[in-house]
């Protein structure tokens, strides 16, 4: 069932629950942000809309920096205007921010220190029609293996615009993965957040859990209904929405392997590097357990709806479930 | 183009002028002695650039070395971070920090990092070596004053070298300081014609390099990097220029200083030995006497 603790949408299993793309929940939160705080400021590589940073523009002229089709010089402006005291919100697509410009946030802000954030929307492979070269797969890894930055992949909306208010206020650089496609309302306005925590989101109905899955972005949706089917077929899971990629809950991750002994990752990226990877590094460390990955196998996605994509590389509510069958196995 | 009105010109008497050859030679003497002790580093950058670091630190910049992170300073930007050893040098003299401190360039633990790193020496304003970022960092530091209503209190100087106009970075930077219309933001070229390669002309070609930038909405200014009373004049000029961004292109000579070193496309990016050192030292020591 879901926690009850957390305030979560009791509509989430419902067909018509209310579906809202997560850069939209951006958009309001860097609006909020702005309000706030005079020294948060917007930079865009021409996609404005697309990122959701009109809200702000529109509302901040003054504070807000296009800087055009330019990814390299989009991150060290940033790194620039926060040197002199600003804190700076750039949106682009995952795949050419930070896709394109690596060493630039490297060098200009992590190295450097100047809290930067980086805010890479259309990342996964639901970006869907405009094919591979499009979809960023390989964003979590490419950001989290730097020292000195945070990596936030909210589940939804209302999680991304609570995860950009508490971004603008964390005083270090940051990574913001959003994706493209409307995805459901897990959340409410009362669902805790915090940077570095995770949440259970689902438990047993009763007992204990006998694999625990651990899901980011928007995959979580999918987790849970694969956990809800579970639980009707007698496999107790518990579903962790682990939004802060890093800094990592270690401690959460570690009591769930401790409960399960089989844990299951989730996550709209490569395997390599990802998400997954990160859940792998802790417990290999602390308490190894078997690990089943569901994410992109080492392939390039192309073009697609974004259902077909996820289901076609493995990333379904189906895959999900048998990933979990095949955890149990190896308890 | 209209000028701004200058309140505070800052001439340079022959008696100044004097002192600030003196103390380009006494840092172009520690740029000399820090890079044979490190044995590794880049020589020809940092004393052609030896001048016009001391014009600005012992004479241009609103800025003090007792106290670094003073709010209402000139920012200063340094591009391409492998001639930092003329930065530390020229910091070290103005009293940033302790001479004897340049000594322990490159050394395991020391704040002097082969290229320049904020968080271990935080009195400088970027951490730098990849080339073509510096402009940009710049430019956003511009944005932000002139977001502030701080652009006409001080400026944001970037230090370039012509090699890294390779950079598509660069370009970027340089479109949108035009946009923008940053005349808070002055550029200074080291145009010395060498990359780690060879000749810039021939690894891949800049020129006609005034022009690039003029079409690019940029107020342009070539000068001699090694005459201070020039040198003064063109960044008085480009302090007076408040609708434009404002490059200087310097010609400087490589090297400048030892003979063996100038012009020379192989001294771009090593260190002198110790007898190469010796052989340089007295040369210049004998510039010093002859001031």
């Amino acid at each position: 069932m879901l926690n009850p603790k957390l305030k979560l949408n009791p509509q989430i299993f419902s067909d018509d629950v209310e579906q809202v793309p997560i850069r939209k929940g951006f958009g309001q939160g860097l609006l909020k942000a702005g309000e706030e705080d005079v020294n948060v400021v917007g930079l865009c590589a021409d996609l404005t809309e697309s990122t959701q940073m009109n809200l702000f523009a529109d509302k901040f002229p003054e504070r807000f920096v296009q800087v055009g089709v330019a990814e390299q010089n989009l991150v060290t402006v940033a790194s620039g205007m926060a040197a002199m005291g600003k804190i700076p919100f750039c949106s682009s697509y995952a795949m050419f921010s930070p896709g394109r410009n690596w060493e630039q946030i490297r060098t200009t802000i992590t190295y450097n220190d100047r809290p930067v954030k980086i805010v890479g929307s259309h990342s996964g492979i639901s970006v869907g029609p405009d094919g591979g070269t499009h979809q960023a797969l390989e964003d979590i890894a490419l950001i989290r293996v730097m020292p000195n930055i945070d990596v936030i992949s909210p589940c939804d909306a209302i999680e991304a615009k609570k995860a950009t208010l508490a971004l603008a206020k964390s005083g270090k650089p940051a990574y913001l993965r959003l994706v493209r496609e409307k995805t459901p309302i897990i959340t409410t306005e009362d669902t805790p957040f915090a940077i570095g925590k995770s949440e259970i989101y689902w438990i047993p109905d009763v007992g204990l859990a006998q694999v625990g899955i651990i899901a980011t972005g928007g995959l979580v949706s999918r987790a849970l209904l694969a956990a809800k089917e579970l639980e009707g077929e007698g496999v107790k899971t518990k579903v962790m929405n682990l939004a802060s990629i890093k800094p990592i809950d270690s401690e959460a991750i570690i009591s769930l392997a401790k409960e399960c002994s089989a844990i299951v990752t989730v996550e709209e990226h490569q395997i390599a590097g990802g998400m997954g990877s990160a859940v792998a590094e802790v417990l290999a460390q602390n308490f190894p357990v078997p690990i089943e990955f569901v994410g992109v196998r080492d392939l390039f996605g192309q073009s697609g709806t974004p259902n077909e994509l996820i289901e076609h590389y493995g990333m379904g509510k189906d895959a999900i479930k048998e990933a979990v069958k095949k955890a149990l196995k190896r308890k | 183009m209209v000028k701004r009105t200058i309140t505070t010109i800052k001439m340079l008497t022959q008696e100044k002028i004097k002192e600030l050859e003196k103390k380009a030679n006494d840092i172009r003497i520690s740029i000399i002695e820090m890079l044979v002790e490190a044995k590794s580093g880049h020589t020809a950058g940092p004393l052609g650039m030896a001048d016009i670091f001391t014009l600005f630190y012992f004479h241009t910049l609103k800025h003090d070395p007792k106290n670094p992170s003073w709010e209402e300073r000139d920012r200063v930007v340094l591009s391409n971070g492998h001639i930092c050893p003329v930065l530390y040098s020229t910091m070290a003299h103005a009293g940033y920090f302790p001479v004897e401190e340049l000594m322990t360039l490159r050394k395991l633990g020391t704040r002097l990092q082969g290229h320049p790193h904020r968080e271990y020496l935080p009195m400088v304003e970027t951490s730098s070596g990849p080339l073509g970022s510096g402009l940009s960092q710049a430019v956003g530091m511009a944005i932000a004053d002139k977001i502030d209503k701080k652009d006409k209190e001080r400026f944001i100087y970037c230090f370039m070298s012509d090699g890294e106009m390779d950079e598509g970075n660069t370009w970027e930077a340089i479109m949108l300081a035009g946009k923008n219309k940053l005349g808070n933001l002055i550029a200074i070229i080291d145009r010395n014609n060498i990359q780690i390669e060879g000749v810039t002309e021939d690894v891949m070609p800049l020129e006609p390099f005034h022009s690039k930038w003029k079409s690019f909405n940029w107020h342009v200014i070539e000068v001699g990097g090694h005459d201070f009373l020039y040198l003064n004049e063109v960044i008085e000029e480009a302090q007076a220029i408040y609708q434009k961004p404002v490059v200087i292109i310097a010609h400087t000579i490589p090297g400048k200083g030892v003979k063996e070193f100038e012009k020379n496309y192989k001294w771009h990016g090593k260190a002198p030995s110790k007898e190469e050192g010796e052989m340089a030292l007295k040369e210049l020591r004998a510039i010093g006497e002859r001031i």
